[in-house]
């Protein structure tokens, strides 16, 4: 944030209001989820959210290791957020960082908010959230495709999670950061909100924002989220509408 | 995108959080309430049946409940008592006193031994989880021979058929024994061939349990001549 500057010449956004991309300032990135797509897990999702692609996969409520963390009145949600190696142009470094510790954190905490934790006493559910390409904001992608993966795992929850992000660049307020503009923006609010009672499970920002701005942005991301909702929806139901084995293609937002 | 069967209830998929009534009606399982209003708490079908609505389960694992029939797997043993996986969150732990030999201290071994598998009573199931199993009932036994496949739990239903007309059904059509544990594993045993049409029909089944004509679509793989179908 805020460190080498973008090349000359380039703006995030231009004359006509248009992003890098091509995308107005209030568009997301094209969106496709499938539900059930790993045999062996109780529940799993891909997604593709613009470039992003990230794998989920709940197992569970299963005995919980180590026993000293299990809780005798609730389950306990773990996830593990985890970026391959070879997600970004980079290579990341394999393991467990500071980063993908917090999004674990995170989206453990989100999703334990909807979860009916008391159902399972002493177990743990774990989600695995394997990120194969990254392109910016893929702890909303991660949180987003969880929450159709524990859907799928059949375990009760109040509502499924949306997920998504608004941002600053050039000083406006845009929804859903592409890379560049994430890395040469100004700003980052990612936001985990449920539609059905219009409730935020989570809400980060990172840089600096006025009052009205961090308004503006809240809402353009809680608009948004309420169609990731439904394309959330939308691949749990096609999962088992149509034909075993004919689920592929998915319906895309915009 | 099929939607309607051929049952009275027109078959709709809900996801966790969709509202299921307003008001009027009873919540059954599956579902939760807040502030007065039903909603779906899983992914499964809604049923309404007189004045109680519910969510069918498309998926997820086996949660005990008492007088569930199981099959469980000998884990390991203590003195006094066996531990059994009975395919579900946690272990349980079989007594002595609950199988139908005299088994004297420490000799547990002598008659189950670690792999070998058991159909069970879920005879208690506390707050805490903790299941309470038995084999003192009428048929309850050792399984020997045979072989056990798992399906998911959730298709269970499908499985037995409405009072047990599908696996009627597949008893009858390939002379087997089967039995059908609630917590996803069946057991099947008879002469090979006739064993593979068995299982091949139970898979079908599994694949298909959604759909529509399902009958007549495990029909017509035990009418084949050759066990070999999907």
């Amino acid at each position: 944030m805020g460190g080498t500057p973008l090349p000359d010449g380039i703006k995030l956004i231009d004359e006509n209001g248009k992003r890098l991309d091509g995308r107005r300032p209030d568009e997301l990135r094209p969106l496709k989820i499938e539900a059930g797509v790993l045999k062996r897990a109780n529940g799993s999702a891909y997604l593709e959210w613009g470039p992003n692609k990230v794998m989920a996969a709940v197992y569970g409520p299963r005995e919980c290791h180590p026993r000293h963390m299990q809780d005798p009145t609730k389950a306990l949600v773990q996830c593990h957020y985890n970026m391959a190696s070879f997600s970004v142009d980079d290579r990341k470094r394999p393991g467990p960082d500071r980063r993908s510790q917090e999004i674990s954190k995170i989206t453990s905490e989100a999703l334990t908010h909807v979860v009916f934790t008391e159902f399972f006493p002493k177990t743990s559910i774990d989600v695995y959230i394997e990120v194969l390409q990254a392109s910016a904001g893929t702890r909303c992608a991660g949180l987003t495709a969880a929450s159709v993966a524990l859907a799928d795992a059949g375990i009760p929850m109040r509502d499924l999670v949306a997920s998504c992000a608004a941002g600053k660049i050039d000083d406006t307020v845009v929804l859903d950061l592409g890379k560049e503009e994430d890395n040469f923006g100004q700003a980052d609010i990612p936001v985990g909100y449920i539609p059905r009672n219009d409730e935020i499970v989570l809400l980060q920002m990172d840089g600096d924002l006025t009052a009205d701005q961090f308004k503006t942005g809240l809402n353009m991301a809680i608009e948004a989220c309420k169609k990731i909702y439904e394309v959330q929806r939308d691949a749990l139901k096609r999962k088992y509408t149509l034909p075993a084995g004919r689920n592929g293609e998915g319906a895309e937002v915009n | 995108m099929q939607q309607n069967d051929s049952r009275e209830n027109v078959r709709e998929i809900v996801v966790p959080g969709d509202l299921l009534s307003e008001s009027g009606l009873k919540a059954g399982p599956g579902t939760y309430v807040e502030s007065g209003h039903i909603y779906a708490a899983q992914l499964g079908i809604k049923t309404t049946r007189s004045n109680v609505v519910g969510v069918v389960p498309l998926s997820g694992q086996y949660i005990p409940i008492r007088g569930d029939m199981v099959i469980g797997k000998i884990v390991d043993m203590g003195a006094s008592n066996w531990y059994v996986d009975i395919n579900a969150a946690h272990q349980s732990s079989l007594h002595v006193n609950e199988v139908p030999w005299r088994v004297e201290f420490g000799e547990t071994g002598k008659f189950m031994t670690v792999g070998d598998l058991v159909s069970l009573k879920i005879v208690g199931v506390d707050e805490l989880g903790k299941v309470q199993i038995s084999m003192k009932e009428h048929g309850l036994r050792k399984l020997a021979g045979g072989v056990v496949i798992e399906v998911a739990p959730s298709k269970i239903p499908r499985v037995i058929g409405r009072s047990g007309s599908m696996i009627q059904m597949l008893k009858n059509a390939t002379s087997c024994r089967i039995y059908v544990g609630q917590n996803g594993r069946i057991w099947v045993d008879g002469d090979l061939d006739s064993m593979l049409k068995a299982i091949d029909a139970i898979k079908l089944i599994e694949a298909e349990a959604h759909s529509t004509g399902l009958t007549e679509k495990v029909e017509k793989l035990l009418g084949q001549k050759s066990g070999k179908g999907e």
